[in-house]
C-alpha cells in the first residue's frame, strides 16, 4: 500500500479532510492538487468574507486557504503533490488504486486503503446556455475574469454585464467596479437572486448596480469583440416577453449562472450519483457507495460559505480515519433522507441508525419563502422543527438530528426535510 | 508598395478545399503561395457544418457533384490515414416516415446507383429499428448507405494545411486579397500592403468565390450564402444513434439530421436560411429551437441536454446549383473552384486531384516531387494512450505530463506541438481545434487563461494581444490598476 488514504484536491475540502484524517491517526497520507499550489478557487477569492462561522473573524480567500495551508505543511503526515491530474481512480476490494500525471514524476500509479474526492466544482459555460447571437471574444465566466484579475492582472473588458447573480458574479461585479470598470447591470433569470444576501448589498447596492430581475440575454452582438448584447425581461415560464428587448453596450459579459460539482472521476469509478446536487450519495461521514470513498466539498453539492465546506470535510476525514482503521462495520442501518415541499435537495442523502454524534442535515429550498418553518419528520412524527425568517435558494439551510432521535426510528424509516408554511 | 514575391500558383483560401487544393499541387515542384484571410486555417464553412462523409446519392446524377462527392468519398478513407484525421465509415441512413416517403427512398436508391454508389439498399422496419433501437418506431423504412461516413473537417483541414506546408506550399495567414491584376505573367495579388505576383490562381474563397472571381471581371456566378445552425452536445449523449440519420427529403423541405461525431459527441442540425451577409454567423433562437423540433421526428424520446454549444455555418450555395470547378470564362489561367457546398468535404480530395490535374496542364506538367511526403504524422495525444505509452512518452518530455485542459486531459507538450506544428496555432482557438483544450464541458473556463499564457509566451505576445481568433478578438484589454 503506498498510502493510506490519498485526498483528490488540495482546496478548502481537501485540505480539512486531510487535516482531520491526520487528527484522528492516520499516517499516510497524499494530497494530489491539479494547480500549482494548495487552496483551489480560494487563492483568487481575494475579497473578505470568508471564517466568519468558522473562525468568528473575517478573513480573505487567501487568508483562509492559508491557515490549513500552514497546518498541511508542517504536518509530518501529509505529502502533497502540486501540479498532479488525477486520470483515473480504480475501486478495489480493500484497496483502491489512483492514476496520476504530473512533469515531476510522470505517470503516478498509486494504491491506497480510502479515497476522499474533494475536485471542487466549476462554472457552467455559455454553451450551456444557448444564447442566441455571435461568437466573439469578451464572454467569460465570472470565475475565469477573476483569475485573470486578481491573479494574472489583467482586465478582460471595460464595459461589463454580468448574466446570472451567483456570487462569484457579484463578487466580480465590485471587483471590476473597483478597477475601474463600468458594471452595467447584472441579469437575473429568475424572480429572485441565486446569491447570497450579503454580497447583493455589498457589491451590487454599494455601487449603485442594478440588479434586474427576471431578465436575461437574449442576443449576444460583435463580430471579433463583443459589442453589446440584447436584453429582455422574461414571464413565469422564463421565456422572453417581446416588446421588453434592450440593447446595452458592452465589452465584456461575464457569466455567473451556476456551478457544477466536477464529478468526472467519481462517474468513471462507479459512484453512484445525486441527480440533484449532481454529487455523490453519500452517508453522514461523507462516504459514498463504494466503501472507502469519501466525498465532501463542492464536489459533493455547491456550498455557498467555504466554512460549511471545512465542517463537512472534517467528517468526511474523520470517516476516512474510521475506514481506513476499522474498515466497514459489520452491521448498519441506513435511514434514506428525503426533501420534500419547497426543498430541493438533502445531503447527507441517507444517516446511518447507530450515529453517535448529531447529524447535520444540509438542505436547499428551491423558491424564496419569508417567515416560514423548516422541519424534519419521520411519517408523522415531527423530529426538529425550526422557524427561519427568510429561506431562498441561495442561501443553503441546515437541520440537526440528535442521535438518540435516529436510534428510537421505526425499520423503514425516511427522514423527510421540509418547509412548513 | 514594398517587395514583390514571384510564385507558380496562388491559392486563394484555406478551408478544407483550399488545403486539400495546397497539399495536392505540393506534390510537384511548383511555387505556391497560399492565401488566407484569417489568422488561421479552417475558418470559414470548413469548421462549421455537418462532418459528414456523404456517400453520394443526393446529387443530380452527371453534375459535377455527383461526381466528386462519389469520387471524394472513395478518398476519404486514404487521405485520413495519410493525414491521421479522425475518420469513420459508420454508415448513413434516411429514414423515411409515411409510406409515401418509401416511394422517395426507393429513387434515392435508383439516383445512388446511377452516381456510382455502392451497396445501397432498404432496410425494412424490423432491420431499421434493431439497427438504430431509438429511431422513431412508426418509420416503415429507411435506405442504409454503409459507405457514409464521418470526419473532424478542421482536422482534416489543419492536417492538410500541416502537410502542404511541409512540402513546400508557402502559406499566408492574415493576407486578405483585395485587388487582382492580369499581367503579361499571370496575375498581381494585392491585401492593399503587399503585392504577390503569380502566373495562375486558383479561386477556393468559399462564400467570397464570387468576390474574388469580380477582381478579375468573372461575373458568372453569384454566392449566395446558406445558414445553417447546429447543436453539439456532450459525450453523455453518445450512443443516442450509431449511424448518421437523415430524414427523408420532402416537400416541407430536407429536414434535419442526428449523427454521432468522431469525438463520441452528437451533432444535430442545420436548419436552412439564405442570407444576403456573409459575416452574419449569429445563432438564433428561432433556428435553434426549430433543429430541436425537428430531430424528435427522428429521435422521439430524444432528451435534449448537456449542450456543450451551438454555432452557424454558412453553406456556399451558388446560383447554378452544381459546384463551379474549372478555368474562369474571363482567364484561363484564374481556376474557380467555387460553390462548394454540401456534400463539398465529401468532395473535397477528388475536387483537389481534378484540380491539381487542370494546374498541371496549364503549367505544362512540372516534374513531381521525388521527396513528397504524403504523411502528415500523428499529433501525440494523451488521452488516447495506454498507460504504458503515457509513461514512456513523459518520461521523455515532462511537458506531457502536465495537464493544461482537464475536460479533456490535454497536456502542455501537446499544445507546444500544435503551436510549433507547420501551419501552427496562433490564437486560442487555433489551440482548441488542433489539441481539444477548452471543446469540453467547461469549454475553456479552465485552461483558457493557461492556454492564453501559453501562447503569450511561445509566440512572443503581450498577454493582451493573443486573440481568440485574430483580429480584434483579443482576451484581455489592459492590465488592472
Amino acid at each position: 500500500m503506498d498510502y493510506e488514504l490519498i485526498v483528490i484536491g488540495g482546496g478548502p475540502a481537501g485540505m480539512a479532510a486531510a487535516l482531520e484524517a491526520s487528527k484522528n491517526g492516520v499516517k499516510q497520507i497524499l494530497i494530489l492538487e491539479r494547480a500549482e499550489t494548495l487552496g483551489g478557487i480560494l487563492v483568487q477569492c481575494i475579497h473578505t468574507g470568508f471564517g466568519l462561522h468558522y473562525f468568528g473573524e473575517e478573513l480573505s480567500g487567501p487568508e483562509y486557504a492559508g491557515r490549513f495551508v500552514v497546518q498541511v505543511e508542517e504536518n509530518p503526515d501529509i505529502t502533497v503533490k502540486p501540479d498532479t491530474m488525477v486520470l483515473d481512480i480504480v475501486p478495489g476490494e480493500g484497496s483502491h488504486t489512483v492514476i496520476a500525471v504530473n512533469k515531476a514524476d510522470g505517470l503516478l500509479e498509486l494504491s491506497c486503503k480510502a479515497v476522499v474526492l474533494a475536485m471542487g466544482c466549476r462554472e457552467r459555460p455559455r454553451g450551456a446556455l444557448n444564447i442566441a447571437g455571435s461568437r466573439p471574444s469578451g464572454i467569460l465566466s465570472a470565475g475565469t475574469a477573476q483569475k485573470y484579475v486578481n491573479l494574472d492582472g489583467y482586465m478582460p473588458g471595460k464595459e461589463v454585464v454580468i448574466l446570472g447573480s451567483g456570487d462569484i458574479g457579484l463578487i466580480m461585479a465590485r471587483r471590476m467596479t473597483l478597477e475601474g470598470a463600468k458594471v452595467k447591470m447584472c441579469c437575473e433569470l429568475m424572480p429572485y437572486s441565486s446569491g447570497l444576501t450579503r454580497n447583493i448589498v455589498q457589491c451590487l447596492d454599494d455601487f449603485g448596480i442594478p440588479l434586474k430581475l427576471s431578465c436575461t440575454v437574449i442576443g449576444v452582438h460583435g463580430r471579433e469583440r463583443l459589442e453589446g448584447v440584447t436584453i429582455a425581461n422574461v414571464d413565469e415560464n422564463r421565456r422572453p416577453i417581446p416588446g421588453t428587448e434592450e440593447y446595452v453596450p458592452c465589452d465584456l459579459l461575464l457569466l455567473s449562472v451556476g456551478l457544477i460539482p466536477e464529478n468526472e472521476l467519481s462517474r468513471a469509478a462507479g459512484v453512484s450519483m445525486d441527480r440533484v446536487t449532481n454529487g455523490p450519495v453519500v452517508g453522514q461521514d461523507r462516504e459514498t457507495d463504494i466503501p472507502g470513498i469519501f466525498a465532501c466539498g463542492n464536489v459533493l453539492h455547491v456550498h455557498d460559505l467555504v466554512d460549511f465546506v471545512t465542517l463537512e470535510s472534517q467528517q468526511a476525514g474523520k470517516g476516512a480515519a474510521a475506514y481506513i482503521q476499522k474498515g466497514t462495520p459489520a452491521e448498519r442501518t441506513f435511514i434514506p433522507t428525503k426533501g420534500v415541499n419547497g426543498v430541493r435537495y438533502v445531503v447527507p442523502q441517507k444517516v446511518d441508525k447507530s450515529a453517535v454524534e448529531p447529524v447535520k442535515l444540509y438542505f436547499r429550498v428551491g423558491e424564496v419563502h419569508k417567515n416560514a418553518q423548516v422541519r424534519v419528520r419521520c411519517g408523522e412524527t415531527e423530529l426538529v422543527k425550526k422557524r427561519r425568517p427568510r429561506l431562498a435558494p441561495g442561501e443553503m439551510e441546515d437541520l440537526i438530528v440528535k442521535p438518540e432521535q435516529l436510534a428510537s426510528l421505526p425499520p423503514n424509516a425516511v427522514l423527510t426535510v421540509e418547509i412548513v408554511k | 508598395m514594398s517587395e514583390q514575391k514571384k510564385y507558380d500558383v496562388a491559392v486563394i483560401g484555406a478551408g478544407v478545399v483550399g488545403a486539400l487544393i495546397a497539399r495536392e499541387l505540393s506534390r510537384s515542384h511548383i511555387r505556391i503561395v497560399w492565401l488566407e484571410r484569417c489568422n488561421d486555417v479552417a475558418q470559414g464553412t470548413t469548421k462549421a457544418n455537418s462532418a459528414i462523409v456523404h456517400a453520394g446519392f443526393d446529387a443530380k446524377p452527371h453534375s459535377v457533384k455527383a461526381r466528386m462527392n462519389v469520387d471524394g468519398n472513395r478518398l476519404m478513407g486514404q487521405v485520413c490515414e495519410e493525414l491521421h484525421v479522425p475518420f469513420h465509415r459508420n454508415g448513413s441512413l434516411v429514414v423515411a416516415f409515411t409510406e409515401e416517403e418509401v416511394g422517395t427512398l426507393k429513387s434515392l436508391i435508383a439516383r445512388g446507383q446511377e452516381n456510382g454508389v455502392p451497396d445501397l439498399r432498404l432496410l425494412s422496419k424490423e432491420e431499421l429499428h434493431a439497427m438504430e433501437p431509438n429511431l422513431n418506431a412508426d418509420a416503415p423504412a429507411a435506405l442504409y448507405a454503409p459507405t457514409g461516413g464521418i470526419v473532424s473537417p478542421y482536422e482534416l483541414c489543419i492536417a492538410a494545411a500541416e502537410n502542404a506546408v511541409t512540402n513546400g506550399a508557402e502559406l499566408r495567414r492574415n493576407y486578405e486579397v483585395k485587388t487582382i491584376d492580369t499581367t503579361e505573367e499571370g496575375f498581381l495579388l494585392s491585401n492593399g500592403a503587399e503585392q504577390i505576383a503569380a502566373s495562375l490562381v486558383i479561386n477556393a474563397a468559399g462564400v467570397y468565390a464570387d468576390k474574388v472571381a469580380r477582381m478579375i471581371g468573372d461575373e458568372t456566378f453569384t454566392i449566395k450564402p446558406r445558414r445553417g445552425e447546429y447543436l453539439l452536445l456532450d459525450m453523455s449523449m453518445g450512443g443516442v444513434v450509431d449511424k448518421t440519420i437523415f430524414q427523408c427529403p420532402s416537400p416541407m423541405g430536407k429536414g434535419v439530421l442526428i449523427t454521432p461525431t468522431v469525438h463520441g459527441n452528437v451533432l444535430i442540425g442545420p436548419s436552412a436560411e439564405d442570407i444576403e451577409d456573409k459575416e452574419d454567423l449569429d445563432t438564433t433562437d428561432a433556428g435553434l429551437r426549430s433543429i430541436q423540433t425537428a430531430v424528435k421526428k427522428s429521435v422521439p424520446g430524444f432528451a435534449i441536454r448537456d449542450v456543450i454549444t451551438s454555432f452557424t455555418g454558412l453553406r456556399a450555395h451558388d446560383d447554378k446549383d452544381d459546384f463551379i470547378i474549372g478555368a474562369s470564362e474571363a482567364n484561363p489561367r484564374f481556376v474557380n473552384v467555387a460553390g462548394i457546398e454540401s456534400p463539398g468535404l465529401t468532395a473535397a480530395p477528388a475536387i483537389a486531384k481534378y484540380v491539381a490535374r487542370l494546374v498541371s496542364a496549364i503549367l505544362d506538367d512540372p516534374p513531381k516531387k521525388a521527396d513528397w511526403n504524403p504523411i502528415r504524422p500523428e499529433p501525440l495525444r494523451l488521452r488516447e494512450m495506454t498507460p504504458a505509452q503515457r509513461k514512456a512518452l513523459i518520461a521523455q518530455n515532462a511537458a506531457y505530463g502536465r495537464i493544461i485542459c482537464r475536460c479533456e486531459t490535454v497536456s502542455e507538450g501537446e499544445i507546444l506541438d500544435a503551436i510549433h506544428a507547420p501551419a501552427g496555432a496562433r490564437d486560442i482557438d487555433g489551440v482548441k481545434r488542433r489539441t481539444r483544450a477548452g471543446m469540453g464541458r467547461c469549454q475553456g473556463g479552465f485552461c483558457g487563461t493557461k492556454v492564453l499564457e501559453i501562447l503569450s509566451r511561445e509566440l512572443g505576445l503581450d498577454p493582451t494581444q493573443v486573440t481568440k481568433f485574430g483580429g480584434e478578438s483579443r482576451v484581455l484589454v489592459g492590465k488592472t490598476k
